[in-house]
């Protein structure tokens, strides 16, 4: 499907820069080109796609099915998918949670949609279909929307509405007036060019992360040693797994700029559950999201939902790592 | 009569663009009307809307969770 883009490398690199196909910087330069442009294509298209189902699924619909439909115990299942196909903004979290809350939709089932969408995020997406493939890409969409969905499921089971910052009880007590609002009336041909260019906008604004990330997995690719990894990480004793997460949790790095390191990680040695787990735990929790969440939920609160998550994405990384 | 303008969010890189594309319809088409940047979290849930940014004029919500065109801004404001 790429090989016009690597005919483009070869020839942009050894044919009009005249660096060798032999020498060592040829071959980063020319790995870096190829990467670069293929991330950067199935960004665009990726994020296109959400684009097209989000102008069809707008979050409020979710929000009513969720409210309305009755779903036998599947409602985690549905918000986590939801959470999944719903574009993430950290600055939306604390909309949206309140949004859902006031709706009447149960605290669990607003947590699977809480963790599932930073996690399967269409960035997170299109990176891993880059550097992984389809498999590993799909294996790290389901299991994100599973985990959202035990994880919510879990954090369901407590009373946790006590645990709820006073200004959110306050407006769960008195109902709030919606403000009015026009329903937006475009055709969906109208909204295409905006959706192209609202696409576009999220390539140019992870544009950097996505070279330096390719970049430095470029340069790792080239001095660390074949098995680096092999001695600290990749030897499979229990403890790597944690490690992994627990280092993981407190960053807050973008998605595009962190595949390509895990890419190299993987290359040397680590396996892929590990790698899975530690970008789990990168893009799905944050400080700043922690941050953000001290709005709405009490301290205790946000410890028990970031407790549940890193124990549901260790138990999944050990699960990955026996049957991969 | 000067349209008020409030523009919801809590300073993420979409309610800057859209400020920005806001403040550039206005002055392009010397519409009278004011702006205020509402970045306050307990605010923004006045209006009860779920994503940002999003546009109120007049105290209506136009456009919620994504950053308009120029022409869709200048449409609602006229």
């Amino acid at each position: 499907m790429f090989d016009w883009l690597q005919h483009f490398s070869d020839w942009l690199i050894y044919t009009i820069f005249e660096i060798g196909a032999e020498t060592h910087l040829g071959i980063a330069l020319n790995f870096f080109v190829y990467d670069t442009l293929k991330i950067l294509i199935l960004l665009f298209f990726i994020v296109f796609i959400m684009g097209i189902v989000n102008a069809y699924f707008p979050i409020e619909k979710l929000k009513d099915y969720l409210n309305k439909k009755k779903l036998y115990g599947l409602e985690y299942f549905f918000s986590s998918i939801f959470g999944a196909i719903t574009p993430f903004c950290s600055c939306s979290s604390v909309p949206l949670f309140i949004g859902f809350v006031q709706g009447g939709i149960p605290l669990g089932v607003t947590f699977s949609f809480l963790i599932t969408s930073p996690l399967v995020n269409e960035v997170a997406v299109a990176m891993f279909l880059g550097m992984f493939g389809i498999k590993a890409t799909l294996i790290y969409a389901i299991s994100g929307i599973l985990l959202g969905t035990i994880g919510g499921w879990l954090l369901g089971k407590f009373n946790l509405e006590p645990l709820l910052s006073d200004w959110v009880k306050s407006i769960l007590a008195n109902k709030m007036q919606q403000a009015a609002y026009i329903e937006e009336s475009q055709t969906f041909s109208q909204r295409l060019p905006e959706i192209s260019r609202s696409a576009w906008d999220i390539v140019r604004g992870v544009l950097l992360y996505v070279v330096i990330g390719i970049a430095i997995g470029a340069a790792m690719h080239g001095y660390v040693p074949e098995n680096f990894f092999n001695q600290y990480l990749g030897g499979g004793e229990w403890w790597t797994v944690p490690l992994a997460v627990f280092v993981a949790v407190p960053m807050y790095a973008n998605a595009a700029g962190i595949v390509p390191v895990i890419q190299v990680f993987v290359a040397k040695g680590v396996p892929l559950g590990t790698a899975i787990a530690f970008m789990m735990a990168t893009v799905g929790l944050s400080i700043p999201e922690a941050t953000l969440l001290k709005k709405v939920m009490s301290l205790k609160l946000i410890t028990i939902f970031f407790g549940v998550v890193t124990l549901c994405i260790i138990l999944s990384g050990y699960l990955f790592n026996v049957i991969l | 009569m000067t349209k008020v303008i409030k523009i919801l969010g809590t300073g993420c890189p979409k309610c800057q663009s859209m400020t920005g594309v806001v403040k550039e319809v206005i002055a392009e088409n010397g519409i009278d009307a004011s702006i205020e940047k509402v970045e306050d979290v307990m605010e923004i849930m006045k209006f009860n809307v779920m994503t940002t940014p999003a546009l109120v004029v007049d105290n209506v919500i136009t456009i919620k969770g994504r950053v308009p065109s120029k022409k869709e801004v200048l449409d609602l404001l006229n």
